[in-house]
């Protein structure tokens, strides 16, 4: 059992325990603070898949600003200090199912395909893991301009779409006194 | 050296999870943190496939980064909605946003 | 005197690898050891740069500062440490008890784990990131959310209130830095900070960018929460934030993070645009560049505390309108037009520096004329507000 393999499982193992704990804590906040140690899980195994910028993405964006969104929005929509009320639907146990079916599927599915055994990851050609071609890549007319523009304007959208949503309502205008 | 197959499971598991907490859970917040770990999953799966089969084509990486901003854009603007609905109805219980006009 | 880290290093590595260990597993023992020596190095460090800290804004407000532990008040802070040891930590009722103890671990972690991917000298640093400036945005970002656990978890809601603010500063401020931070990357085509300090032995990159290098001043001070931006804590209004409901050692590693990360403020603005430790003939003898590493940090770090003895402390609007009205737009521009100017020059064959600094130049002078229109037109309304009450 190599080094390589002994943090995977860990990892992976932590990622996994801290997703379980997200979707089965009873107070929400607890549930972001869990869903923050799964995200570090994934940053971590996006290190061990020589993906170093994306891992660094990955804690920029979702634990440092997504999960602080989704902190902010869980204490700005409860009445009391202490959450009320059933945490689950009176049908999670047709949930778990479906999602226990779901994983048998894919598990079946992952451990047929030969190629998916491949023991090692296959040398890696680019020498700084992809990063300038990444950078190249976005901007070349021919490879990933288009989606790259788009998801930009996705963005763009969003952030407009949000604060014009979550506006409170204006105000009658005082008269001028 | 670590098989590919185990990744893909570590990120079929993780998807499933996601899976069971958007059906189950009653929050609003909660079902969207479910989302979340999904699309981690999501992400897991395509970096891995990205660096054990097609090391030089980087549009594994490109696809993430796709992935990111839509997760990104997804939360802000659900979270934006949730704060909304909070507002006018006091609650975010999934069953208790259940009438189409009022 | 050639290559002293390189010396010890090997002379470590053999020490360890004749106790038996591979060398894999021997390298990776040095490397734990090398990040608890650093760790603990600047834990203690803080001891006298705290009491650095008071001294200098002492004598700002024309006053002695500590001078009585010890010769010239040096051992001031190590009496504070004391007394802090001494107290008892009151832990309120009610708290949640995980975040509550985390958020103090996680405020420093965010600023000792900067100093990973900072050359000290030539050959000696942590570890090579090809992703060096990204790495320090992220890890900022963890010192966020350990704030917003320290006030969520204190059981209060002034503690909760004033970490809503904090965490407001704070995430905007991430803003204008990662733009800034991004021209000395264009400057040196890498994200590397070691290869950003090797490409600044001809010239600083305060030279080519001057205009970028003072928003990432102002938008670190701020991220830092320091004076005049330091309504997260502020002393003399919402008595501490955040971290109102931690006594004794627990609000000391507060206070020692925000100092800490004072100076590593200037750590990084020295590295990204004040040429790190590069020098004349830093090369040949590494502790030459140790050393002007280390001078040129003080001296941004005497900057920030000059400002900090200067200014009145803005509130949060004014902060808040600050950023996203002016800084951040600044920035975009900066970024758009370093990067269409510098391609420009590559292209046409004009010299690259005189060129940035141009644009640098043109792009201050704008902003001033800018800024001078904007200052009038609130002059005049408040004029017409005046007159119309008057009447």
């Amino acid at each position: 059992m190599s080094v390589l393999q002994v943090v995977f499982l860990v990892t992976g193992f932590v990622t996994l325990l801290a997703g379980v704990m997200v979707v089965a804590s009873p107070k929400l906040i607890h549930a972001a603070l869990w869903l923050i140690v799964s995200l570090a899980g994934v940053a971590v195994l996006f290190v061990l898949l020589n993906a170093d910028f994306l891992a660094v993405v990955q804690v920029v964006v979702y634990i440092g600003a997504i999960a602080i969104l989704i902190i902010f929005a869980a204490m700005l929509t409860r009445r009391v200090m202490t959450d009320s009320g059933p945490t689950h639907n009176p049908t999670w146990w047709l949930a778990l199912v479906s999602a226990l079916v779901l994983l048998g599927g894919l598990l079946a599915l992952i451990l047929q395909v030969p190629a998916f055994a491949q023991a090692g990851p296959t040398g890696l050609p680019l020498a700084d893991s992809g990063l300038a071609d990444l950078g190249t890549s976005l901007v070349d007319a021919n490879r990933f301009l288009l989606p790259f523009e788009v998801a930009s304007v996705l963005l763009l959208a969003a952030l407009i779409g949000a604060m014009a949503v979550a506006r409170p309502a204006a105000k009658p205008e005082e008269g001028a006194e | 050296m670590i098989p590919l197959s185990w990744y893909l499971t570590l990120s079929a598991l993780l998807f499933s999870v996601g899976v069971f907490g958007v059906l189950a859970r009653r929050n609003a917040i909660g079902i969207l943190m479910g989302i979340e770990l999904m699309l981690n999953a999501v992400n897991l799966n395509l970096v891995a496939f990205w660096r054990y089969l097609t090391p030089t084509a980087i549009a594994g990486q490109v696809f993430t980064l796709i992935v990111f901003a839509v997760a990104a854009s997804e939360a802000a603007v659900g979270l934006a909605l949730i704060i909304s609905i909070y507002r006018r109805r006091s609650t975010i219980a999934a069953d208790e946003i259940n009438l189409m006009k009022w | 005197m050639g290559d002293p880290f390189g010396l010890i290093g090997r002379w470590l590595m053999s020490v360890v690898t004749g106790w038996g260990l591979e060398p894999a597993a021997a390298l990776t023992l040095l490397r734990f050891l090398g990040a608890a020596i650093l760790a603990t190095v600047l834990l203690l460090a803080c001891f006298f740069l705290i009491v650095a800290e008071r001294k200098i804004l002492g004598r700002f407000q024309d006053r002695y500062g500590p001078n009585r532990v010890g010769p010239f008040g040096v051992f001031q802070t190590v009496a504070d440490f004391v007394k802090l040891i001494g107290k008892e930590i009151v832990i309120p009722t009610g708290i949640d008890k995980v975040p509550y103890w985390l958020a103090p671990v996680l405020v420093v972690m965010s600023v000792v784990g900067i100093w990973a991917v900072v050359p000290f000298a030539p050959g000696f640093l942590g570890t090579d990131l090809n992703v060096g400036a990204l790495y320090i945005v992220s890890v900022g970002a963890i010192g966020t959310l350990g704030i917003i656990m320290a006030g969520w978890s204190s059981n209060n809601k002034f503690a909760l209130l004033g970490a809503f603010r904090a965490v407001a500063q704070l995430v905007s401020y991430e803003i204008p830095m990662v733009l800034t931070l991004l021209v000395p990357t264009m400057l040196a085509g890498s994200m590397g900070i070691s290869a950003i300090v090797e490409a600044q032995r001809g010239l600083w990159f305060i030279v080519a960018a001057p205009l970028a290098a003072l928003v990432f001043l102002i938008s670190s001070v701020a991220e830092n929460g320091r004076a005049p931006f330091d309504l997260m804590e502020g002393e003399s209004e919402i008595v501490a934030g955040f971290n109102i409901e931690y006594g004794g050692l627990a609000f000391g590693m507060f206070y020692v993070g925000e100092f800490l990360h004072a100076f590593t403020v200037g750590v990084l603005f020295s590295t990204l645009f004040l040429g790190g430790w590069s020098g004349p003939g830093a090369e040949t003898y590494p502790l030459l560049g140790l050393f002007y590493f280390f001078a040129k940090a003080i001296v941004v770090w005497f900057v920030t505390i000059w400002v900090r003895g200067s200014f009145p402390r803005v509130r949060i609007d004014q902060m808040l309108s600050l950023n996203w009205k002016f800084l951040t737009p600044l920035a975009l521009l900066i970024v758009s037009l370093t990067a269409v100017t510098d391609k420009l020059a590559v292209e046409q064959g004009w010299s690259r520096v005189p060129a940035l600094l141009g644009v640098n130049v043109v792009l201050l002078a704008a902003t001033l004329i800018v800024l001078g229109a904007y200052g009038r037109s609130i002059r005049r309304r408040e004029e017409q507000l005046r007159t119309a009450a008057v009447r």
